[in-house]
């Protein structure tokens, strides 16, 4: 589990006023996410009259996100779309930077952001806040009505406001856990096959070859999940930021 | 039955629920796929509800990893 340890990158915590203010091997892959994402959105906006394959590639991100916040928030979504865009390349590119196989050069390891739940649960916040903020600024306090839906009955008031307030509430935990546990399993279920074939050949025999093999097939086809599972997290974040917007915008 | 055994033994319960969200998660894409081929031209907007019964479904199978891990790791 060490590869979900932070530390200081060059071994030396800088303590300032009580507080740990180090710059972590987190912090700096954050800095390589955002270095690489600033170099795939600086080559793809060259605004070209014929796109090369670089543009194609960012703008078919962009139209994409800009169809969603079409689909799931109507025209008014259109205003959301760089919230949108900029958390979910963040997040599709932190989780690709963590399953890159970089390890296998020895003391460089690739460190997954996404695996922490204070890094998922400062984005889900966010996005959380958001969804507050353009409620309460578009709606006043007729924003609580969320909690009252359409057509139920009185008598069912008090079961129902509760059971709504619940659900609301709980988003911000949900979508920061599902990205770090989802995220956090992955890399746990690629270590414990790789342990399995290092344990393999060590107890030697015909037998433990054959675990070392199967296991090592299993790694390749881990890993081809992971990188869809990758893609899906952050899809999945920011299609359910979009939908909480909704509600924030529309009030059901 | 020791308390260390009792742990393990509750984290494999645990486990369970994440057999049973690949079960949901399997019969919210078998169900869409179904849907899909008898109506092919109505399933590409229907993507974003199929992620949405994913994430639903998937979160309450993540839900019981973290309750096995926390059973493991840090309950004492």
């Amino acid at each position: 589990m060490e590869q979900f340890l932070v530390e200081p990158v060059l071994g030396r915590h800088i303590v300032i006023g009580g507080y740990d203010l180090s710059f972590t091997n987190s912090a700096l892959f954050m800095v390589v996410v955002f270095v690489l994402l600033a170099v795939f959105m600086a080559g793809g906006l060259k605004r070209q009259l014929v796109p090369g394959r670089w543009q194609v590639a960012a703008e078919s991100v962009i139209s994409f996100i800009d169809n969603m916040m079409q689909v799931n928030i109507g025209p008014e979504g259109k205003k959301f779309a760089p919230y949108i865009f900029s958390i979910f390349m963040f997040i599709l590119f932190a989780n690709l930077v963590g399953v890159l196989p970089l390890a296998i050069v020895p003391g460089l390891h690739t460190f997954a952001v996404t695996s922490h739940i204070t890094v998922t649960a400062v984005l889900a916040f966010l996005s959380f806040g958001i969804v507050l903020a353009v409620g309460f600024w578009r709606h006043g306090l007729h924003f609580f009505s969320l909690f009252v839906p359409h057509g139920a009955p009185a008598w069912l008031m008090p079961v129902i406001i509760p059971v709504e307030f619940v659900s609301f509430m709980v988003r911000p935990f949900s979508l920061g856990l599902r990205l770090f546990v989802a995220m956090t399993a992955g890399h746990i279920l690629l270590e414990v096959f790789g342990s399995f074939v290092v344990q393999g050949l060590n107890a030697g025999g015909p037998l433990g070859i054959v675990v070392s093999i199967l296991s090592f097939v299993m790694i390749i086809g881990v890993s081809a999940l992971e990188l869809l599972v990758c893609a899906i997290q952050a899809y999945v974040f920011a299609l359910l930021t979009s939908l909480y917007l909704n509600d924030a915008v529309h009030l059901h | 039955m020791t308390d260390l055994g009792a742990m393990y033994i509750g984290a494999g319960l645990a486990a369970i629920g994440v057999g049973l969200a690949a079960l949901g998660v399997g019969n919210v894409f078998g169900s869409f796929l179904e849907g899909a081929l008898r109506n092919p031209g109505a399933a590409d907007g229907q993507q974003g509800r199929l992620f949405i019964g994913f994430a639903a479904s998937e979160l309450l199978g993540l839900i019981a990893f973290v309750v096995a891990i926390l059973i493991l790791f840090v309950v004492k």
